[in-house]
């Protein structure tokens, strides 16, 4: 048992609007300069879609992450050290720009520098923020914002190609049937970080004392042995410095005690910052549980409960100051995911243990069509069940849970179940005690979960 | 919980890969520990690189400011500076908490603004003043010649060589840069000529949303007031004003802050795209849900919002009104006719018209129509305002009551403590059902049928009464009526059920016109109505522009705010309507209107409805082709035959209803001179003159030269490439220079009635166009002049917003650049100009101004019922103030102008400041004012309180609201107490001193104080919903009855068939224009639409490189998958748009989210950003490609024209034709992929 401290968070996809303020923050503080124009520490997806970089989420094309060998050991799926070693210099499983996009500017001065006697107003033409040279616009950073063209291609997403194939017909990219949510991805500053171990330089480490993942910029040679590994593809190259940068959770900010920047300016009000305690002894183990369904289960029980007291014991042993126990004891990261147990791990079946967790979206709006045929009996039985949700639970599967429906299932319940005890609760002041059985909760546990996601105050979010 | 695996001898450390392999390598590379299982490395002190992180995040200052004008989010920002440059932005989090048991506003902000600070140093900056090469090579030349920069404006503009030379080369390069002295006093010259020789109101401004940098919008707006000039309003121009809410509320807009949706427990959102559009407070929508509040998305298509819903209704574009009459016809059905719910019928028969009665009028032997309000004048009453006291009847003895409340309490001193909703023990019959003497067949408009926009009538029933000799029925019968449900054996054709698909307005009914299940509509308004029964209220819909900026918006309208009032939600915290299209509330209103408009120096100054001044002078009236009695109900008397809408604006303008400057064919300093020679008063001379046809008014011949708008200066604004609806048109007649249109004028038969009609159109009718801003736009592209301004990280000034209830300030992080000046500077500097220059050539003059008559002042009581007189047609004489608009005359020392705007003025000490009818002493304002800012210190005006800075300003603006200076708020409140007889002071209890200082606001966002400028308590910290304080204190609204209006009454509005609320379609613009191709010409015809941005506000942001980098990086079209395939169109395809108005050349976004039919292009792209140029075989001819308002063209509806009459008076942005723009339809056709620029 060896008790390390981790800074961590979740993300309430079921608040998260699509803006992409955290993306905009954090890129006009840490990756507006040269040589990471293409970079976004912080990007949005929307959901169902290729993301960014084009299919990351495909690892038989990627090779990111950890597998288990025949012999049911981790390795690294790009490969052992001689064959990443022979492709050092040309490495397949790296994305080309192509793969990201090719960032573009714009004529900087021609609105006003424009000299008399044209024939038609000025206008400022795209260029290759690379090369200057003109640029026909073909992807970008966001290209499938708001579902745009997904018809074409949402059907690669690689989380509905994983899906059985019933459950995949049931994905439809037709007006009325559709459905579509937000995906904010930073680095997951795994427990298990696949880029530390495929570095060759030594020039990734995971800090000691909070466990973010960071590149040493002056011991990056320029492998990028670290963009293949992450599956999650956010190390990225800088093309200027020839290093790779990603991440850095804010590092300047966490130590002087303030929130990530995506996580502050986030509008949505949906980012949970805190810090969670967990046993290193048993990551290796957690890592490598067969069954890929079976990973959740094992990366939560890799977390040490900060009220117990041999886990405060463990902690001050280890030199931590009292300041962090209390701290992992509040910490909303701790009760979102081991207390009411409704955040999941990013794709678990990369075998990273992520330490970014996200709470799943409800979206549960009903089916416009479908609702000809709708019982309308009860004027006061507004909600639906969540049998008509719109994003099928076996996709959210693929993305949090390595398929595992009723584990998602189980946490869009209890959120279900939230709204309709605080319905109860709202209009009639009611205690509706046998929603909180049905999910396994109580009513004073459903309120304490509400007051977290609802109210959420700034002090209790991060 | 599996358990988990205990490891195993084959995963020891030799085994972990990495370990052995690259970890081991990595050993004798660091010297950091490696954790015991090689997977991770941990390194406890990172040594120096880390610094290259930290040093990054360092910074000098962090400096508290926000973004606006063209965004009414009104977020508090923290900027951050580091070596005396703007770094980034990130929000601002410390606002005042809404308490321990609901979500806090933190973190307000979106991506758009969060990108604000790449503009600062952009390419797109704006840093030296520009001037037309051209034009200033001739203003030079003519200097030199004459000596005198107004001889040598004269010499160019009045030389049609000369000005065809700078007019023709709009848009077209050619800018060089000159000093701010020489550049204003050119934009001086022009403004002095054009005053001297055409008339001061022919020097027009434009700037919208003063709530969001208010001392910015005052400098430009005082100028104009000071100079006689005519400022343009935005409001209704944008058609974000919701005409219905004048119309049923007499207010402009008044809606509930944000943290209000928390206390909503079943919240639609229709038409809003809450987290595009209202992004900084989504989040209270997404965290009521946990509440257990209901979600409802009623939208098009498969918008952001509609993830968030737990309902979606995707009805057909533009019908919306259907839908929402439907859920009425199920609201009255079952919770007033079936059941009664004591809560609903308690409300309605207190706080709305539903009780009162209403004349009907024989229109054939035994079949009726509405009329008009029963007064006490029909009682036999003549005292005041017996024609404005409406009448009901009491239910217990049936005999008629006049309550008090309505507008003939309002004014005088009869009705002093009597103006209030207290019905006195008075339990008001719903209807006259219960005391019916007989029932009679009505006939009742409809529109989704019939030959014409008029659409048909059908024929129901209602209970009637008569009284004195007036056979009346109670609007609650009419109302009942017009939804199709049917009492007793009323006669007439009434719905056989809700299946019923024929009669109007049945859920099945509404899903032939809507696509809405009809199970579903009725499902959404019984479960609307059952939540309200059980809240008491707290059913809330917030509204967005989606349902709003429609040709006949007000009909939708009326129909939602039925919704609202039927169920009592209106008035009550987490109830009601919440419409967010431009959420533009200046909170210390009163400071803001009486600094910005100079009513210090004098009142009033000309505004005008822009829709209608931008109709005229634009000439898009000369490309009308539906008749204005093509929307005249069957059931109306012909008031409109014959007449286009420019006869309908000539003729509302000259009857006194809405404002026309300017307005006659003559200089008004000349015609205050004639009259002076003549030895009469310029009132009589103008009305002499008007009848011997001398004098004729500016919209009877808005092509005359002498007619045009000279100058405009844009401030804060991007009228040509943002928000002017026809902009080919603008191109065109208004500047000179190419236009994409390719539109019929009309033809003989389909000209104005009154209106001349020239032969030949005028174009380049402006004879100087100056735009003041800080980046390069299209309007900036197309000015002559371009003065460089401050952002909005570079000046002082102050924000608010309808969204929360904070005054915060915006404050200058860094100077100004290079030659950069701020706006109220800008400002300062021309008028200085204007003085230097007058001294010679204007001197004192007196001005004459015909001013309409106004809202909120006795002037409501000139037209009783709302019956229309024309003068001009003999049906009453010209008498100013009545039935013409009152003529007042303004002194001008036009040598003072900039002496002026940097001092308070001594009107205020004597008349005090005015807001909504309420009059306040401000003399210890003034002496507060003489401390705080300082006072002038030397010529004429020494001793007045200073304005000479933008921070003064704010000062003033603060200290003489009533939002913002509690001693303001309870004075107020002690005059309305005087008028109602009912408490209000406590409201304000111990915030009688507070006052909020412009310094406060750059320290933290501020809370405001509850004031009479408007109509909800925020006592004990509540989150401010409107009209709480109507509801609580029995105030009335400022109608005809006092309470909220089902009824509407007016002549106009009777000629359209819009007594009662309705459902009227988008215009059938196929049949008017003709289709714009079909798919025989390789196109497809569509709906265009243009819903607000996710990447720009309007067409701010969209030039900057952050957006563009996170959307498709241009200009884009959203279609459906359909319609993509009926012309071969793949997602990213350059395709081109063509209507008769305009061609857009854009990237499409094909996605299943979009319904087939109707396409998008988000409000607004910016022109001068990767726009092709069209193709040269189409109907671009090969020129640079439109934007969005290169497809419309303004359409005027007659209604909103209406004026004279109680809440029908018109207010600047309050009442006005809106600038729709929503029933355009186009062809959309694939293009070459090869592309120019």
């Amino acid at each position: 048992m060896r008790l390390r401290a981790q800074v961590a968070m979740v993300m309430n996809l079921d608040k998260c609007i699509g803006c992409h303020t955290c993306s905009v923050t954090c890129k006009q503080t840490w990756t507006n300069r040269e040589g990471t124009e293409y970079v976004w520490f912080n990007n949005v997806e929307t959901k169902p879609g290729i993301g960014y970089p084009k299919h990351y989420e495909d690892q038989e094309r990627w090779k990111g992450g950890w597998r288990l060998d025949a012999k049911g050991r981790l390795v690294l799926r790009s490969g052992g050290r001689v064959k990443r070693l022979s492709r050092i210099f040309a490495n397949p499983d790296l994305p080309t720009l192509e793969d990201y996009y090719e960032p573009a500017t714009f004529d900087k001065d021609v609105l006003v520098s424009a000299p008399a006697g044209l024939t038609d107003t000025p206008v400022k033409q795209p260029r290759s923020a690379l090369t200057g040279e003109p640029i026909n616009l073909e992807w970008g950073a966001n290209w499938e914002d708001g579902l745009g063209g997904a018809h074409e291609r949402g059907a690669t997403d690689p989380n509905i190609t994983a899906m059985a194939p019933d459950a995949a017909a049931r994905v439809k990219f037709e007006f009325e049937k559709t459905f579509m949510f937000h995906l904010p991805r930073i680095c997951e500053h795994c427990l298990n970080p696949a880029c530390v171990s495929a570095c060759p330089s030594g020039a990734m480490y995971k800090r000691e004392e909070d466990g973010i993942v960071l590149v040493d910029q002056d011991r990056c040679r320029g492998w990028r042995m670290c963009v293949t590994a992450c599956p999650y593809k956010k190390v990225y190259v800088n093309h200027a410095t020839g290093k790779a940068e990603k991440c850095t959770f804010c590092f300047p900010r966490v130590e002087a005690g303030q929130p990530t920047i995506c996580s502050e300016t986030c509008v949505g009000r949906l980012r949970y910052l805190g810090l969670v305690f967990y046993d290193e002894d048993a990551v290796l183990a957690a890592a490598s549980v067969q069954d890929e369904r079976e990973l959740l289960a094992a990366q939560r029980k890799v977390f040490l409960d900060p009220h117990d007291p041999e886990t405060v014991r463990l902690a001050t042993e280890a030199g931590l100051p009292e300041e962090w126990v209390l701290a992992a004891q509040a910490s909303p990261v701790w009760r979102l995911i081991s207390d009411y147990q409704i955040a999941l791990p990013l794709h678990p079946e990369y075998r990273t243990l992520p330490m970014v967790w996200y709470v799943p979206p409800l979206s549960p709006v009903l089916d416009a069509v479908g609702a000809a045929g709708l019982d309308d009996t009860d004027a006061d039985d507004v909600f639906h069940t969540i049998r008509d949700l719109r994003i099928p639970v076996e996709y959210l599967a693929e993305l949090f849970t390595a398929g595992d429906s009723d584990a998602v299932a189980g946490v869009l319940m209890k959120l279900a179940a939230m709204r309709s005890y605080m319905r109860a609760r709202t209009l009639d002041g009611t205690v509706a005690e046998e929603l909180c059985e049905a999910v396994g909760m109580s009513g004073a546990e459903i309120e304490s979960m509400y007051r977290l996601l609802a109210i959420a105050k700034y002090d209790e979010r991060y | 919980m599996p358990s988990l695996p205990e490891p195993s001898a084959e995963l020891g450390n030799d085994h972990v890969p990495g370990h052995g392999a690259l970890l081991g390598v990595r050993r004798f590379l660091t010297k950091e520990t490696v954790g015991d299982h090689g997977r991770t490395l941990h390194q406890i002190d990172s040594g120096a690189w880390e610094s290259f992180y930290r040093d990054r995040w360092s910074y000098d200052r962090v400096v508290r400011s926000t973004h606006g004008v063209n965004c009414t989010g009104s977020c508090s920002w923290n900027v951050f500076v580091k070596d005396d440059l703007i770094t980034w932005e990130h929000q601002a989090t410390d606002y005042p908490t809404t308490g321990p048991d609901s979500p806090d506003y933190e973190p307000r902000g979106c991506p758009r603004g969060a990108s604000f600070s790449w503009y600062e140093y952009s390419p797109s900056r704006v840093r030296h003043p520009y001037v037309r090469g051209s034009l200033i090579t001739m203003f030079r030349a003519g200097l030199a010649r004459f000596g005198d920069p107004v001889a040598a404006w004269a010499d160019i503009v009045e030389d049609p060589r000369k000005a065809a030379v700078y007019k023709g080369q709009r848009g077209r390069g050619g800018f060089v840069r000159a000093s701010w002295d020489e550049v204003t006093t050119m934009v001086a010259a022009a403004h002095v000529y054009t005053t001297k020789t055409y008339g001061p109101d022919r020097v027009v401004g434009f700037s919208p949303i003063p709530a969001m940098s208010m001392a910015s919008f005052a400098a430009g707006t005082r100028y104009h007031a000071l100079l006689g000039g005519t400022l343009l309003s935005f409001y209704d121009w944008y058609a974000d004003l919701p005409i219905a809410s004048p119309q049923v509320w007499g207010d402009q807009t008044d809606v509930p802050e944000a943290a209000d949706w928390w206390n909503a427990t079943y919240l639609v959102m229709w038409g809003s795209n809450i987290p595009v559009t209202r992004t900084p407070d989504a989040h209270f929508l997404a965290e009521a849900r946990y509440r257990g509040t209901k979600v409802v998305a009623v939208s098009p298509d498969y918008a952001d919002n509609v993830k968030f819903a737990d309902d979606w209704l995707a009805p057909h574009p533009g019908t919306d009104g259907a839908l929402a009459m439907a859920m009425g016809h199920v609201v009255l059905t079952e919770f007033f006719a079936n059941r009664q719910v004591p809560y609903f019928t308690d409300y309605v028969r207190s706080y709305t018209d539903l009780p009162f009665l209403v004349t009907l009028r024989e229109r054939e032997p035994g079949v009726y129509v509405a009329d008009r309000f029963l007064t006490a004048a029909d009682l036999g009453e003549d005292g005041p305002g017996a024609e404005h006291k409406t009448v009901l009847l009491d239910d217990a003895s049936g005999e008629p009551v006049v309550p008090g409340g309505s507008l003939g309490f309002r004014y005088g001193p009869e009705g002093e403590g009597r103006w209030n909703l207290d019905l006195g023990g008075v339990v008001p019959a719903l209807g006259v059902l219960g005391h019916a003497t007989g029932q009679v067949a009505v006939d009742l408009a409809r529109f989704d049928v019939g030959e014409t926009e008029g659409g048909a009538t059908m024929r129901r029933g209602v209970p009637v009464t008569r009284i004195g000799d007036q056979l009346v029925t109670g609007v609650f019968d009419l109302v009942l009526a017009q939804y199709g449900v049917r009492r007793g054996d009323l006669p007439g054709e009434w719905p056989s059920g809700y299946d019923d698909a024929e009669s109007p307005h049945t859920p099945a009914w509404q899903e032939r016109i809507t696509g809405v299940p009809a199970a579903l509509a009725a499902k959404i308004g019984r479960e609307f109505a059952r939540n309200a029964e059980r809240s008491r209220g707290r059913s809330l819909i917030a509204l967005g522009a989606g349902a709003n900026q429609w040709f006949h918006s007000d009909m939708t309208y009326r129909a939602f705010i039925a919704l609202v009032t039927l169920t009592g939600c209106q008035g009550v915290n987490g109830g009601g309507w919440a419409h967010y299209v431009g959420q533009e509330k200046a909170r210390p209103i009163t400071g803001q209107q009486h600094m910005s408009f100079a009513f210090d120096w004098q009142r009033p100054m000309r505004h005008q409805a822009s829709t209608p001044f931008w109709y005229l002078h634009t000439d898009q009236w000369r490309y009308e082709k539906v008749p204005a009695d093509e929307l005249a109900s069957p059931l109306g008397r012909g008031l409109l035959a014959g007449m286009t809408f420019a006869d309908t604006v000539a003729a509302a303008q000259r009857m006194g209803w809405s404002p026309g400057h300017p307005a006659f064919d003559r200089n008004p300093l000349d015609l205050t001179d004639e009259a002076a020679a003549a030895g009469v008063s310029t009132a009589e001379h103008i009305v002499a003159e008007l009848r011997a046809g001398r004098l004729k008014a500016v919209a009877d011949d808005p092509d005359d030269p002498a007619n045009f708008p000279r100058c405009l200066t844009l401030w804060r604004a991007n009228l040509l490439g943002s928000s002017g609806k026809g902009n080919e048109f603008f191109m065109k007649h208004l500047l000179g220079v190419d236009s994409l249109a390719s539109a019929d004028e009309c033809g003989p038969d389909e000209r104005p009635r009154d209106v001349t009609w020239r032969d030949e159109a005028p174009t380049g009718k402006l004879d100087l166009l100056t735009a003041i801003d800080f980046r390069m736009t299209n309007t900036g592209l197309h000015a002559d002049v371009v003065l460089p301004t401050a952002t909005w990280y570079e000046k002082h000034d102050i924000s608010t917003t309808d969204m929360h209830p904070f005054v915060h300030a915006f404050s200058p992080a860094v100077a100004p650049p290079a030659e950069v000046h701020t706006d109220y500077d800008a400002f300062l500097s021309i008028a200085d100009k204007v003085s230097e220059l007058a001294v010679i050539h204007l001197g004192t003059r007196r001005d004459v101004l015909a001013a309409p008559l106004q809202h909120d002042t006795p002037d409501e009581l000139a037209t009783p019922s709302g019956r229309v007189r024309d003068w001009k047609r003999g049906e009453c004489e010209p008498v100013p103030g009545v039935t013409m608009p009152k003529l007042v005359e303004v002194e001008r020392d036009y040598t003072l102008i900039g002496a002026k705007m940097r001092a308070v003025g001594p009107l205020l000490d004597k008349l005090g400041t005015t807001t909504r009818g309420i009059t306040v002493d401000v003399t210890a304002e003034l002496e507060y004012l003489r401390h705080q800012n300082g006072v002038v210190t030397d010529g004429p005006f020494a001793g007045r309180p200073s304005l000479s800075t933008a921070d003064r300003m704010c000062e003033a603006i603060l200290a003489l609201s009533g939002t913002t200076n509690g001693r303001v708020a309870h004075e107020g409140f002690l005059q309305l107490e005087k008028r109602t007889g009912q408490q209000f002071t406590d409201l304000v209890e111990g915030h009688e001193t507070d006052h909020v200082t412009y310094a406060a606001t750059q320290e933290a966002p501020q809370p405001v104080v509850t004031s009479p400028e408007w109509s909800g308590s925020e006592k004990g910290g509540r989150r401010y919903s409107p009209f709480t304080i109507n509801v609580e204190r029995l105030k009335p609204w400022h109608t005809l009855t006092g309470r909220q209006h089902f009824f509407v009454e007016h002549d106009w509005v009777a000629e359209l068939g819009e007594h009662l609320p309705g459902y009227r379609p988008p215009l059938n613009m196929a049949r008017h224009f003709g289709k714009p191709g079909d798919l025989a010409d390789g196109g497809v015809t569509v709906r265009f639409l243009t819903p607000h941005a996710k990447w720009s506000i309007h067409s701010m942001y969209h030039d900057n490189e952050l957006m563009l980098a996170l959307s498709r990086g241009g200009p884009v079209i959203w279609m459906s998958v359909e319609d993509a395939a009926k012309i071969g169109v793949a997602d990213n395809d350059w395709v081109e748009a063509v209507n008769r108005n305009g061609v857009i050349v854009a990237r499409a976004v094909v996605s299943h989210r979009m319904p087939e039919g109707t396409v998008f292009q988000y409000h607004s792209p910016e022109r001068t950003v990767n726009v092709p140029k069209t193709e040269k075989t189409g109907r671009g001819k090969g020129k640079r490609g439109g934007y969005h308002n290169s497809m419309t063209r303004l359409l005027v509806k007659p209604t909103h024209l209406a004026g004279g009459h109680a809440q029908m008076t018109y207010a600047f942005n309050y009442y006005g034709p809106i600038g729709s723009q929503r029933d355009e339809i186009t062809v959309i056709r694939r293009r070459a992929q090869e592309v120019e620029y």
